[in-house]
């Protein structure tokens, strides 16, 4: 990003003075410390089983109680936000990078191009993400991997669209005809002119993206498509508090809350982050 | 080598419509000299626009060069390949834009799309950037070393102006092509971008194209004038001439519709009647004839040449001419 530094501490500020961009801020930040130091925080080794103190509730010993093989649930809600930023981030930047990329050649390049590219995002919106994941899985079998490359592939359209029209819009502006007209090539256009006016827009939709990533890899571990177990991901501890909610309520608390926390930083912080990197938003500030 | 800088030679252009060819320049043919201030005038729609696309070639997808040449320098702009055509672009030939808010990226700070603006340059960066603020000072903005950090809505309309200029001025080109640069300010930051225009083109002895549809800020500013109807030169010569002794009834009664030019109170301004011809279904003869009091049966079939009537004195009306008093 062409950003300065001062213009990136302009936007931490601008989101930290709006109370709910702060509160998005605080639980974003504390996920991401959680998953950065998940191995020195976890009080138990998140895949190791005690089968003398299963289902247990929670305690000043295990926060969260445990599961039916005795894992603390505490540890394993941490490491399993490890695990939903290891397939959210990868696949929410590799997909806006790509989309970007493929958008602003879309909407750049010449119309049979644009044409081809909008017909390649249409076919693969026109899967729901869920049968599309299946079918992978079927070929390659469940992994992390499976999962980033899933949510990648699915949401490369969302970035790659947004990026057409912005570019769109761009390419008709005064200022780029202006810079034509001192005699900029494509690539200067493109890479100097247009890109710091699109991604901010994109890196709003990625921080509002991500929560859907977080839960759709909550989803897919559910179905059991998703992380291998005994990999902790949330997903896979709502699957076995699901099945098991008679005899332990804890499992599906451990595996839902962290899932709602997260969904509604990333929203709060996005919402927050679009009102403060808009351009068109930015001048009224 | 001549003096002549940029010459336009009967060059015609069309745009291809779903109602058939617009014929939006027709036979332009006048010349810019080294160091000399030409003004382009004419209302909304008389190919001013396509005229200043054409030089540049930044024309729209559907144009048609249709026939003649823009010659810069003795070289066919129009058969010149993309590559060499975007190395005059911002070097040889430089442009500013009618609408000073539009113009900058909103996102890069002043100094960045300074420094990028030079990147044919191979100066070091920070001689880039000592350059910019240079520049900057040359077009009357105060503290410009401090001000190339802030961004172009942090400037006034005048201000963004002014900084365009000396994004244009950077590559000390030969030619400047200004697009209605005051149409959008108001009148006090007219006449300061006027003078500042002035005395940068002393300064950097570049040749200016002007464009605008206010005869106040041409007559003041301009060596020469084009005066432009409906795609077609119909006068051009020495700004005082033209003024003074106008031989199209256009230009005669753009002058009088001039406020600047008008004596008496009225109630309502002045204005030309009837309207632009429709440019895709051109009628034969003069192109004016429907709008001019004068008109007279030669006006409706036949097409006046535009004529040379004294050295630096061109028109393109029936009037001037000997058999027209028959």
């Amino acid at each position: 990003m062409a950003k300065s530094r001062s213009e990136l501490g302009q936007i931490i500020h601008g989101v930290a003075r709006d109370p709910l961009g702060l509160m998005g801020l605080v639980i974003v930040g504390t996920i991401v410390f959680c998953a950065i130091f998940a191995y020195w925080i976890v009080p138990f080794d998140p895949v190791g089983m005690n089968i003398k103190s299963r289902l247990q509730g929670p305690s000043w010993t295990h926060l969260l109680g445990t599961d039916q093989l005795g894992r603390d649930t505490f540890s394993r809600v941490i490491a399993g936000g490890q695990v939903a930023l290891q397939v959210a981030l990868p696949a929410v930047f590799g997909a806006m990078a790509i989309g970007l990329t493929l958008g602003m050649i879309a909407g750049y390049g010449p119309k049979w191009l644009d044409n081809l590219l909008m017909l390649f995002f249409d076919t693969i919106r026109s899967f729901p993400t869920v049968m599309f994941a299946l079918a992978v899985v079927a070929l390659v079998g469940p992994s992390l991997q499976t999962v980033v490359f899933v949510v990648m592939a699915t949401s490369i359209p969302t970035y790659g669209r947004v990026a057409r029209t912005q570019t769109l819009t761009l390419r008709n502006s005064e200022f780029i005809l202006a810079e034509r007209s001192m005699g900029a090539s494509m690539t200067r256009i493109l890479g100097v002119h247009m890109l710091p006016n699109i991604v901010g827009v994109l890196a709003v939709l990625a921080a509002m993206d991500i929560p859907t990533v977080i839960a759709l890899e909550a989803g897919l571990s559910f179905l059991g498509l998703g992380v291998k177990p005994p990999t902790p991901s949330w997903g896979a501890l709502l699957k076995d508090g699901y099945s098991l909610i008679r005899q332990t309520p804890w499992l599906v608390v451990g595996g839902g809350l962290p899932i709602i926390l997260a969904t509604l930083g990333f929203t709060f912080l996005g919402e927050s982050l679009r009102d403060v990197v808009d351009p068109k938003l930015r001048k009224q500030r | 080598m001549t003096d002549r800088l940029l010459e336009i030679d009967r060059l015609s252009v069309d745009y291809e419509t779903a109602r058939g060819d617009l014929k939006a320049l027709r036979d332009i043919s006048f010349d810019v000299r080294k160091g000399e201030i030409v003004g382009i005038v004419g209302e909304s729609g008389c190919g001013k626009s396509t005229l200043i696309s054409s030089i540049l070639r930044l024309t729209a997808p559907n144009t048609r060069f249709r026939q003649g040449k823009v010659r810069f320098k003795g070289q066919d702009l129009l058969q010149l390949p993309e590559r060499k055509m975007r190395d005059l672009r911002g070097a040889d030939i430089s442009i500013v834009f009618q609408d000073p808010m539009q113009t900058h990226n909103p996102v890069l700070s002043i100094g960045q799309q300074m420094l990028d603006i030079q990147h044919r340059s191979k100066a070091s960066k920070a001689d880039k950037r000592a350059r910019a603020a240079q520049m900057l000072g040359a077009v009357g903005i105060p503290d410009p070393e401090a001000r190339l950090d802030q961004f172009p809505h942090e400037f006034s309309g005048g201000m963004r102006q002014r900084i365009a200029i000396a994004m244009a001025l950077m590559s000390e080109p030969d030619l400047l092509i200004a697009d209605e640069p005051t149409t959008a300010l108001d009148a006090t930051l007219e006449v300061q971008i006027i003078e500042r225009l002035q005395e940068l083109q002393q300064e950097f002895d570049c040749a200016i194209l002007f464009i605008s549809h206010h005869l106040g800020v041409i007559a003041e500013l301009c060596d020469r004038v084009v005066v432009m109807y409906a795609g077609a030169v119909v006068e051009s010569g020495e700004v005082r001439e033209i003024f003074h002794d106008p031989k199209h009834p256009y230009t005669r009664r753009l002058i009088d519709c001039d406020p600047g030019h008008i004596k008496e109170r009225a109630r309502v301004l002045p204005t030309i009647p009837g309207e632009v011809p429709d440019l895709a279904n051109l009628p034969g003869g003069c192109i004016f004839r429907d709008r001019c009091d004068q008109a007279t049966a030669r006006c409706m079939s036949q097409v006046p040449p535009l004529a040379k009537l004294k050295e630096g004195h061109h028109a393109a009306c029936w009037l001037n001419h000997k058999e027209a008093a028959e």
